[in-house]
């Protein structure tokens, strides 16, 4: 089977389909589950994926096309630190890199990016400054959004080394921290620039 | 054994307590490596998704699974609120869960739940909780407490007077006869608790034991939930949760969706995942209730509140309660009162408790009225705040209040930027304003178990029922056995988050940081004892004259008669040496205390053109007692004033009025702070010797409750317009700049 592209299957149809809740059709008195994410294609079975993720090839047996990034890794890779919070990708949670970049992997297809270089929080090195500088300055309490964090703050440190305690205050606004964690992490960002840490 | 045996070192001579220690579980944490429950992967698990009630407010007729069970990798369809013999489900808000499904795949599971056929019948929906008047004429209101309370020098009624009419007159004549009056209506809207990992577990049962991975903040007592829903004893549940994406008071309880996975996993005889959908979360798994006021208060000339009288209402979803009358008004308790209140029944899930139950709600509906008082005075709010102190719940506070508040003006530079309201200097179309709230809260330390096993080559591990949901409790477990026997911090391994463990409350209410501080210090002083009377006879320096300290017992005073922590270990004997202490809530300790005040001041810039609030700076004063861990106890208030700042301005449950549909209950619409919204936060523990002194309080509240308060005041002062009701989106303060104009 030739690798399939995100072209070929319809997002919003799957996103329907993931969704466990129907949206409410009004007066009715009966609402039917709505016929989603049934589509031939969405529930194709891709028989072999190979995902290149942290520098190492996977090929992962029988994936369905509508399956997202974020559960091939969770649930076949057993990759989890990258979290479902919003399946919209408003939380950040998810972010990983792919070919450098941050994504979420939750609004990404697994068939999108075959062929790209994943990288998820467990492929930072051991010595990677960000998760120590997170320790160091406290940058976490519950600890659910903060690998989705340190994964935005080493993609935005990457593309702007530099950068100022405002460019990062206006950079590091796609993930969201229930507990409130803010003031932390701009620290940790900054001291990192600052090249406080030895990493 | 008598408590007074117990005690906590002196702050010279503490080696870690007070310290900033890095949290233990850090790294592990921001490495992506700690697996929370939706983490948990189990051989052979299902994942369970469910069907949530679209209508508000509804009768289920029936539900029709046959085409969901068609679904390729469906293996279980459940039913959670289906009809039984005995007719139609009623369902009383939306998300309600119907039916769950089981299935290889995440998708299919939801696959699957879009083809469950439900009949429904739709019933009159009901959600506009500020709108008392709509309320009472669609009879969806409950009397929710009330009195009169009067200053005794005003005497008692004649013989021949009506008790109640009377003690009316008297709080009329009190506002008639007052120089200055405010009257006004304020309020804040119902939130979420939005836990970012959602509700959920992930489970399997062992022949008839059930083992439970639990996204919860009671692993000590949720084995016993689910033992009575399942009819089994609690013995045969272990609840475990090594982390937890997030409380905030609504995960105390297996709840009927983690019942639900337990059946489930029975009739499929293998493990099963059910997590809410964020949806889901948002819609059902926990809020806060609303609150809304009409009050009048009297003032003197020097602006001290001499009476109060007012009307509260608000919702906390379908069982129609509201904040809790006596909490209002908050701190501040004038001698003359007369205060009523009422519930509004609507169409949502029932609220639970959210950080500081009551107290944000009623600080804001209590202190934004005195801060219009120091409007109407022109007066300075500082000055109005600090004088009303002379009439509050807590008077031996009092002094507390107001040094807390001089520190506070201090560190927001208040006599610097503050100007009467309204009567800032506007720079194009912004302009800048301060504002105060203090507060209250217990903060008792729970009770708590620790077994503490010592082994003869010096290892030390420590055992207890509690978990961390954030405040860094492993850390403070490993602190105080460490700072006890004379350790570094890295030579405790803490093991919680489990039923199995001794006993350790529920973490809710501030009461966790005590609970392990308590049954650890007494663990360990208790064990160390024990060790002390075996080192006594080798150095023949008398038990009592030893102390642990730097990884040695040692004669105090003489470092030359000392004996290294393992050699001292191997005086136990070949099995380790194990102690389990106890502490029992609400037990007199010199370890841990209870009753804190509190001070927040806000410095905001409000663009009048945009209606946009902004955080310049915001400053947090708290008193704790005695601190453990300097480092993670500042995160907390931290995390505190962000979410006081997501309540002042962002984050509101938005009900459709006609279908009362939960309308942002995604994360893109349900307005969360982000990090550039949160301006420059600064965090100042007061702790003099005389808090110090009182031992432990929970901290985990009270940094939660008057920055709300303090920053709708903030906006007022800038403006010289009151916001009524937060959050304080930017439509709303549009709306109040016009309906001002409009009535100058």
């Amino acid at each position: 089977m030739s690798e399939p592209t995100t072209d070929q299957f319809s997002r919003r149809a799957f996103f329907k389909g993931s969704g466990a809740v129907a949206a409410a059709t009004m007066v009715s008195s009966e609402v039917a589950g709505q016929d989603v994410a049934a589509s031939p294609n969405a529930t194709r079975l891709i028989k072999g994926m190979t995902l290149k993720v942290n520098g190492k090839q996977y090929t992962i047996e029988n994936v369905e096309a509508r399956t997202t990034l974020l559960d091939v890794l969770r649930l076949r890779l057993n990759l989890t630190g990258a979290k479902p919070v919003s399946m919209d990708g408003s939380s950040g949670a998810s972010t990983v890199l792919i070919d450098g970049r941050p994504a979420m992997a939750s609004t990404t297809l697994a068939a999108s990016v075959v062929g790209k270089e994943i990288t998820t929080i467990e492929g930072l090195p051991a010595n990677d400054a960000v998760p120590h500088a997170f320790v160091a300055d406290d940058a976490q309490q519950c600890g659910f959004c903060t690998p989705g964090f340190v994964m935005a703050v080493r993609a935005f440190l990457n593309r702007h080394p530099e950068a100022t305690d405002e460019q990062l205050r206006s950079g590091l606004n796609g993930n969201i921290c229930r507990c409130g964690t803010y003031a932390n992490i701009i620290r940790a960002a900054v001291s990192i620039v600052k090249g406080e840490q030895n990493g | 054994m008598a408590d007074t045996k117990y005690s906590w070192p002196a702050s010279h001579q503490a080696q870690l307590i007070g310290k900033r220690v890095d949290r233990l579980d850090g790294l592990v944490k921001s490495t992506g490596a700690a697996k929370y429950t939706y983490d948990l992967n189990l051989d052979k698990q299902l994942i369970v998704r469910a069907l949530g009630c679209p209508f508000a407010h509804c009768r289920v007729v029936s539900v029709d699974t046959s085409e969901a069970e068609k679904v390729p990798g469906v293996v279980v369809v459940h039913l959670i609120n289906a009809p039984k013999e005995d007719g139609p489900v009623e369902i009383q808000a939306q998300g309600t869960l119907i039916a769950a499904v089981a299935a290889e795949t995440e998708a299919a599971a939801a696959e699957a739940c879009a083809k469950l056929k439900v009949a429904y019948e739709e019933l009159d929906v009901f959600v506009d909780d500020h709108d008392l008047a709509a309320a009472e004429a669609a009879k969806r209101t409950k009397a929710a407490g009330g009195g009169i309370e009067l200053d005794e020098a005003l005497g008692e009624p004649g013989d021949d007077d009506d008790e109640s009419e009377w003690e009316d007159k008297m709080i009329q004549r009190l506002l008639v006869e007052s120089k200055y009056v405010v009257e006004g209506r304020y309020g804040i809207d119902a939130i979420t608790h939005c836990c970012l990992e959602p509700h959920g577990s992930t489970l399997q049962w062992e022949g008839n034991k059930l083992k439970v991975h639990l996204s919860t903040q009671n692993v000590s007592q949720c084995d016993d939930g689910f033992a009575a829903a399942l009819g089994i004893t609690a013995d045969e549940v272990d609840v475990h949760c090594d982390y937890i994406g997030g409380g905030f008071g609504s995960k105390f309880q297996p709840n009927y969706w983690g019942i639900a996975a337990a059946e489930i996993a029975k009739k499929a005889g293998r493990p099963v995942k059910f997590m809410l959908t964020r949806e889901q979360e948002l819609q059902i798994a926990g809020n806060r209730p609303s609150g809304y006021i009409d009050v009048k208060l009297g003032a003197d000339e020097n602006g001290v509140v001499k009476v109060w009288d007012s009307h509260h209402w608000g919702t906390s979803g379908f069982n129609g309660s509201t904040v809790s009358v006596g909490t209002v008004p908050y701190v501040y308790k004038p001698k003359n009162i007369r205060r009523r209140a009422t519930g509004v029944v609507t169409n949502n899930e029932p609220s639970v408790a959210w950080r500081a139950p009551n107290h944000p709600q009623a600080c804001l509906l209590t202190q934004t009225a005195y801060d219009d008082l120091a409007a109407k005075m022109q007066a300075d709010s500082f000055d109005i705040f600090l004088r009303n102190l002379e009439n509050i719940d807590t008077p031996e506070k009092a002094s507390v209040y107001a040094e807390e508040m001089r520190i506070a003006a201090e560190l927001i530079q208040w006599r610097k930027y503050w100007h009467p309201h309204g009567k800032g200097h506007k720079r194009g179309s912004v302009v800048d304003g301060l504002g105060i709230g203090i507060h209250k809260w217990g903060g008792t330390a729970n009770t708590s178990s620790c077994l503490l096993r010592i082994h003869p080559d010096g290892g030390v591990e420590s055992y207890c029922g509690t978990q961390d949901l954030g405040t860094g409790t492993r850390t403070v477990c490993a602190m105080v056995v460490a700072e006890t026997l004379g350790l570094p911090v890295d030579a405790v391994k803490v093991n919680i988050g489990s039923s199995t463990y001794p006993f350790s409350g529920a973490s809710g209410g501030s009461t966790t940081v005590g609970a392990v501080s308590e049954s650890h210090r007494r663990a360990a002083q208790d064990a160390i004892a024990q060790i002390f009377e075996k080192v006594a006879a080798k150095l023949d320096v008398p038990a009592d004259q030893l102390e642990a300290i730097g990884g040695k017992i040692q004669a105090k005073g003489y470092g030359d008669k000392a004996m290294p922590w393992k050699q001292a270990c191997s005086l136990i004997g070949i099995r380790p040496l194990e102690v389990t202490s106890n502490y029992q809530r609400g037990t007199a300790s010199p370890l841990s205390n209870e009753g804190v005040a509190g001070v927040q001041m806000a410095h905001v810039a409000v663009d009048t053109d945009t209606g946009e609030v902004k955080i310049k700076r915001m400053v947090a004063v708290q008193d704790i007692g005695l601190i453990i861990n300097r480092k993670t106890a500042e995160s907390q208030v931290y995390g505190a004033m962000i979410m006081s700042i997501a309540a002042a301005i962002f984050e509101q449950r938005i009900n459709d009025p006609k279908t009362g549909a939960f309308l942002n209950s995604e994360l893109d619409a349900y307005r969360l702070p982000r990090l550039g919204d949160t301006g420059e936060l600064v965090v100042h523990f007061h702790e003099p010797e005389s808090e110090r002194s009182r031992g432990v309080i929970g901290l985990g509240e009270p940094p939660a409750i008057s920055g709300i308060a303090a920053i709708s005041n903030a906006v007022c002062n800038a403006t010289g317009v009151r916001v009524p009701t937060v959050p304080m989106t930017p439509k709303r303060v549009l709306d109040a700049l016009r309906a001002a104009k409009a009535n100058a």
